[in-house]
């Protein structure tokens, strides 16, 4: 079962495709590009469409997806834990 | 899908595009107007209004758009006829002359000197006779090259960009060695995928008016934004749905231009596009805003992607919805025109998904009303670029 979507090999976050997903799950990440699969354990609960991290993040750091720089990270992010507005930000406007 | 031999079954109007739908509106010029104009739609059955609020002390570039999105829309070959409706003569004359060009049926009148009575009474009998003569207009077998396909994507979530926006990529690149003319606009929400959508473009003279226009609408939310537009652009549904930032939602966005096509040429708001391709237009990324001046540039079918659910429709253009999220498909399926969420599952892949869109495509170009027009979904919504005077 797919819990999570990557769009790439290199991207920094997963998109969670299932409802309820609980810290401590393992998930099953899908890489949809290179079509391979990546494993990683949830550490909080993340809604469906919210990202999980797949790196360990300190503030400052460029979070990749799609392959290209999607934002700025404004506080520390572990992997597995939800990736959203309170730990990334954009660099435009 | 072999596309090659591809038909679909539409209306020829007088100036030799082909429409997918058979309306008569009744269109008012301004604000004074929808009530008239709504009078006459409700006396005469299968005319259809159109009110808005504005067209009152417009000036310059802003009167400009008015008028090519008033005019486009008329002349949209959906439309078989028109009847419009303003306060005084002048402005009303110069739509039906814009309108005229296309060589269908158009009347003005102007209200003032008449009344709304008046008025209503004699609008109401040419639209009777407008519905009579468009209700025998027959439909004909036509080649896919005639099929004019815009897309606007909206209430977008991180599975816009891993499902619906990749499905009409997929199907964009199939129509586009067919002849097609698509476009895809939405000029704030290209923000951190510019350099890609710059890349794709066919000439160096394409690239500089699309970074023209690209750079135009930044420099725009520089003068007003008070902070990073975060709940506006991305929106709160949005955001609710899991989209951070502009770049992941514009990287989301722009894979609705699939992966071949190239970008052939951009227009500006409601500009109709001169020879087929992908065009860019500098656009809103309001939904309504943006399907509104894809009507008005010509175009006969839409792809609209959603995540969170977005559910617009427009009076003359129909939207067709697709949606990978599968909670939205449970709970708002009403509005669901082609479920992909399959794709997230792999149970689907995005060339099934672009086959799937396709074939809804057909069948909507056929006469199947969509999701938005079975539920009544009529946003006609005008662009505005500044106050009126």
């Amino acid at each position: 079962m797919i819990h999570f979507v990557v769009h790439e090999d290199g991207d920094g976050v997963g998109v969670v495709v299932v409802e309820g997903v609980k810290s401590g799950t393992e998930l099953t990440g899908w890489i949809m590009e290179q079509d391979t699969e990546i494993k990683v354990v949830a550490k909080s609960d993340i809604p469906i469409g919210h990202k999980v991290s797949l790196t360990d993040y300190k503030p400052g750091d460029t979070v990749i997806k799609y392959g290209v720089d999607i934002g700025k990270v404004v506080a520390p992010i572990a992997r597995g834990e939800h990736a959203h507005v309170h730990n990334i930000k954009t660099k435009r406007w | 899908m072999d596309l090659s031999k591809a038909t679909f079954w539409g209306f020829k109007r007088e100036n030799g595009r082909i429409g997918v739908r058979n309306h008569v509106i009744i269109l008012p010029v301004d604000d004074l107007s929808n009530a008239a104009a709504e009078a006459v739609a409700n006396n005469i059955k299968g005319a259809m209004a159109l009110p808005h609020p504005y067209g009152r002390l417009q000036f310059g570039a802003d009167l400009d758009l008015h008028f090519r999105t008033l005019i486009g829309t008329g002349s949209n070959p959906n439309v078989a006829a028109v009847v419009v409706i303003g306060i005084e003569d002048g402005w009303t004359k110069r739509i039906v002359d814009g309108i005229a060009a296309t060589g269908k049926p158009v009347t003005g009148f102007g209200i003032e000197g008449h009344g709304d009575h008046e008025t209503i009474h004699r609008a109401s009998k040419v639209a009777r006779e407008y519905v009579q003569w468009a209700s025998e207009k027959r439909r004909e077998e036509r080649p896919l090259k005639d099929l004019w396909v815009s897309t606007k994507c909206g209430e977008s979530d991180t599975t816009s960009g891993c499902g619906a926006n990749p499905t009409v990529g997929n199907a964009f690149d199939k129509l586009y060695p067919h002849g097609t003319t698509l476009v895809f606009g939405e000029t704030s929400e290209i923000t951190g995928g510019e350099m890609l959508v710059a890349e794709r473009c066919r000439t160096p003279e394409v690239r500089e008016k699309f970074m023209f226009m690209f750079n135009r609408y930044q420099d725009m939310i520089n003068r007003w934004k008070v902070d990073d537009l975060s709940e506006s652009q991305p929106t709160k549904g949005n955001i609710a749905g899991g989209l951070t930032t502009i770049e992941e939602k514009a990287l989301g966005n722009i894979q609705k231009i699939g992966r071949k096509c190239l970008v052939d040429g951009v227009i500006d708001k409601a500009e109709a596009p001169t020879y087929p391709g992908l065009w860019f237009m500098d656009s809103s990324s309001a939904a309504a805003e943006m399907v509104t001046l894809c009507a008005a540039s010509g175009y006969t079918v839409h792809f609209f992607p959603t995540g969170q659910g977005n559910v617009i429709g427009n009076p003359i253009l129909p939207v067709i919805k697709i949606c990978a999220n599968p909670k939205t498909v449970r709970t708002m399926g009403e509005h669901v025109d082609v479920d992909v969420s399959g794709l997230l599952r792999k149970e689907m892949n995005p060339d099934q998904a672009g086959d799937a869109l396709l074939e809804c495509m057909f069948r909507t170009a056929n006469g199947r009303l969509t999701a938005a027009e079975a539920l009544g979904h009529r946003e006609f919504v005008l662009t505005r670029l500044f106050e009126s005077a």
